[in-house]
């Protein structure tokens, strides 16, 4: 254009009038921020949320803890010591000891490997379940779906406390009959939830184009779909982790989760409360633990859910 | 509208079916045996079996139960004589119910408050009070929350009865500790909505009609944001009605919850299978009068089912 000489009736409107104000080719078509992957992008974006940072150290120092704090010990989780009861906190116990002279500190720590590896595992596998089950019954619908979902509805309608309760009479207390019993309940929200998530989804451009290539349909499902939905089963993973915790605590509270001497977090609260006149740091020191994980875990999914939400990308 | 009723119910009906058969499955795959008393010779065993008719096959006891269940029958104790369920329950349900309708009243009106008054303050000290107390109530477990009540409110400063259920004063401490995590999650969800709704258009008209700003709030900001709230309403009722187990242990209140423990540990079947049944036909009927009032409140759904 800039070559065109245009006239007018007065004046010639020439070339050397117009003046390149710094718009290239290269300009328009650079890439004014560095390409980042998914994981990238969501990383960056955790690391300058300050609250969601401070959960995931929070939670990063708890499993470290939990992992190394027995080991270090000189005391063990069951050793119990007629002249070392109901102390408060000194240095020789760093958390005190309860009425059978148990030091807390180790006690606290098994705990959390109980509570913490609960929350993790029936987590994990209810939303794997639901996904997978969500993910095919929103893409195959029809029938499958009619039935899955008349099931869940049922499964939605039963409290989930009172089957919790059952399952753990019938299997009788421990980790595994924990799981279980979460796992009977627990699938049914994430799979509700990837089901409408995957309706939405596949009718979308990029399934069409995939399903005209001839994808087949697990594959898309694997390939295309699962992928778009990482960021929010993340999401549901980590708020479903402190409802696990919650429950186990729960559980163990009414005399049904983990048998005594073994401990968890939910044990050593019931403990703690039945000596709260006596020696009330029993309770306050597994509450503080159980109260600071579920925030450190509600503040992680609170900035997931933003860190993974591509409506949020270059925000900040 | 009709027909989503009839389908709500359809569902509801079918869940308490499935339930029923679950709890009477599992109640029967429990290990031991109710009359597992050392003393008990393997003669008076037998007759007390066929007396409680665990001696018949599993199908029979299936329908004898159904039928039973059909005419409000819920069973009666292998542990105590003379006990039924419906007696017990007749006992101990109200209590429950007392506390739960206490917990929900007391949970949702000042949990709706806080969310308002949260919103209406975006950004400044009292807003961030609000969501402090939100963040920490949904972090904090109803039992520390009741323990932690008890010891300061009743043991240290001596405000309120320590435990029981016999007056107004009794009711204060249970109802906070039952109420306080459905109080901040509505809270927090009345907040998140109301700034939603700041925002559509239809606030906008109404401003620029120069409508008062208690007016905008009131009629159209809190009446389009409550839908979130109504929601939940089914899932919260049931988990402050089932909650009711622990904190009823912890102030010693004579409630479902703790004859239910009790039973759970002494393997009395036909106990829990009645305590179960009951108090899950209840919480999935309260849940579905939630939805289908939920039905008639929303246009959406009235329209278009």
């Amino acid at each position: 254009m800039a070559t065109n000489k245009i006239e007018s009736q007065d004046k010639a409107i020439t070339a050397d009038l117009f003046r390149t104000v710094g718009k290239s080719i290269e300009e328009m078509e650079a890439i004014s921020r560095p390409s980042l992957t998914f994981w990238q992008e969501a990383w960056l974006r955790i690391r300058k949320d300050k609250a969601a940072f401070i959960g995931l150290i929070i939670l990063i120092i708890y499993t470290i803890l939990a992992i190394f704090a027995p080991m270090f010990s000189s005391y063990e989780f069951d050793q119990q010591d007629a002249y070392a009861m109901r102390q408060t906190f000194s240095a020789e116990h760093w958390f005190g000891t309860d009425s059978l002279g148990r030091d807390l500190w180790v006690r606290i720590w098994v705990g959390a490997r109980v509570s913490l590896s609960i929350g993790f595992i029936a987590a994990f596998i209810n939303s794997v379940i639901g996904t997978i089950l969500g993910g095919f019954s929103g893409y195959i619908g029809g029938k499958f779906d009619m039935i899955l979902m008349r099931i869940i509805d049922i499964i939605y309608g039963i409290p989930a406390l009172i089957v919790n309760i059952l399952v753990m009479v019938v299997l009788g207390p421990g980790i595994k009959s924990l799981i279980i019993a979460m796992v009977i309940t627990g699938w049914a929200g994430s799979c509700r939830f990837t089901r409408g998530e995957v309706y939405r989804l596949k009718e979308q451009e990029f399934v069409l184009a995939s399903r005209v290539l001839g994808e087949s349909t697990f594959m898309i499902i694997v390939r295309e779909i699962i992928p778009n939905l990482m960021g929010l089963i993340i999401t549901n993973l980590a708020m479903a982790i402190p409802a696990a915790i919650f429950r186990e605590a729960f559980l163990s509270y009414i005399g049904l989760g983990i048998a005594p001497p073994n401990a968890s977090w939910g044990v050593l609260a019931k403990e703690g409360a039945a000596m709260i006149r006596l020696c009330p740091h029993m309770l306050y020191v597994p509450a503080f633990f159980i109260c600071t994980t579920v925030l450190a875990f509600n503040l992680l999914s609170n900035g997931l859910r933003d860190a993974f939400d591509p409506r949020m990308r270059g925000t900040d | 509208m009709g027909k989503y009723v009839v389908k709500r119910v359809g569902i509801s009906l079918l869940t308490v079916l499935v339930l029923v058969t679950v709890v009477f499955i599992l109640v029967r795959l429990m290990p031991g045996d109710p009359f597992s008393d050392p003393k008990m010779t393997p003669t008076v065993k037998e007759n007390l079996n066929a007396y409680y008719g665990l001696d018949k096959p599993l199908l029979q006891q299936y329908t004898t139960f159904l039928g039973n269940l059909m005419r409000g029958d819920f069973g009666y104790s292998m542990k105590y004589q003379n006990q039924t369920v419906n007696n017990l329950l007749r006992q101990s349900f109200p209590y429950s119910l007392d506390l739960g309708i206490r917990a929900l009243v007391l949970s949702l009106s000042l949990g709706l408050v806080f969310g308002i008054v949260s919103a209406r303050n975006r950004g400044n000290k009292i807003d961030l009070f609000f969501v402090v107390v939100a963040v920490i109530g949904t972090s904090v477990p109803d039992f520390i929350v009741g323990a932690i009540l008890q010891y300061f409110f009743a043991v240290k400063w001596g405000l309120f009865p320590i435990a029981q259920y016999k007056g107004l004063a009794h009711t204060i401490l249970p109802s906070i500790a039952l109420g306080f995590y459905t109080m901040t999650s509505v809270s927090r969800i009345m907040r998140a909505s109301m700034l939603e709704v700041v925002q559509q258009d239809y606030i906008k008209t109404a401003r620029s009609k120069g409508i008062s700003n208690f007016r905008i709030t009131w009629k159209h900001q809190i009446r389009n944001a409550i839908m979130p709230v109504v929601t939940v309403l089914g899932p919260t009722v049931a988990s402050v009605l089932t909650g009711t187990f622990v904190i009823e242990s912890i102030f010693a209140i004579p409630g479902m919850g703790k004859y239910y423990v009790e039973s759970v540990q002494n393997l009395d079947y036909s106990m829990i299978l009645g305590q179960t049944v009951f108090y899950g036909i209840f919480l999935v009927f309260a849940n579905m009068v939630v939805d289908i009032a939920y039905g008639f409140v929303d246009p959406r759904i009235r329209i278009a089912k």
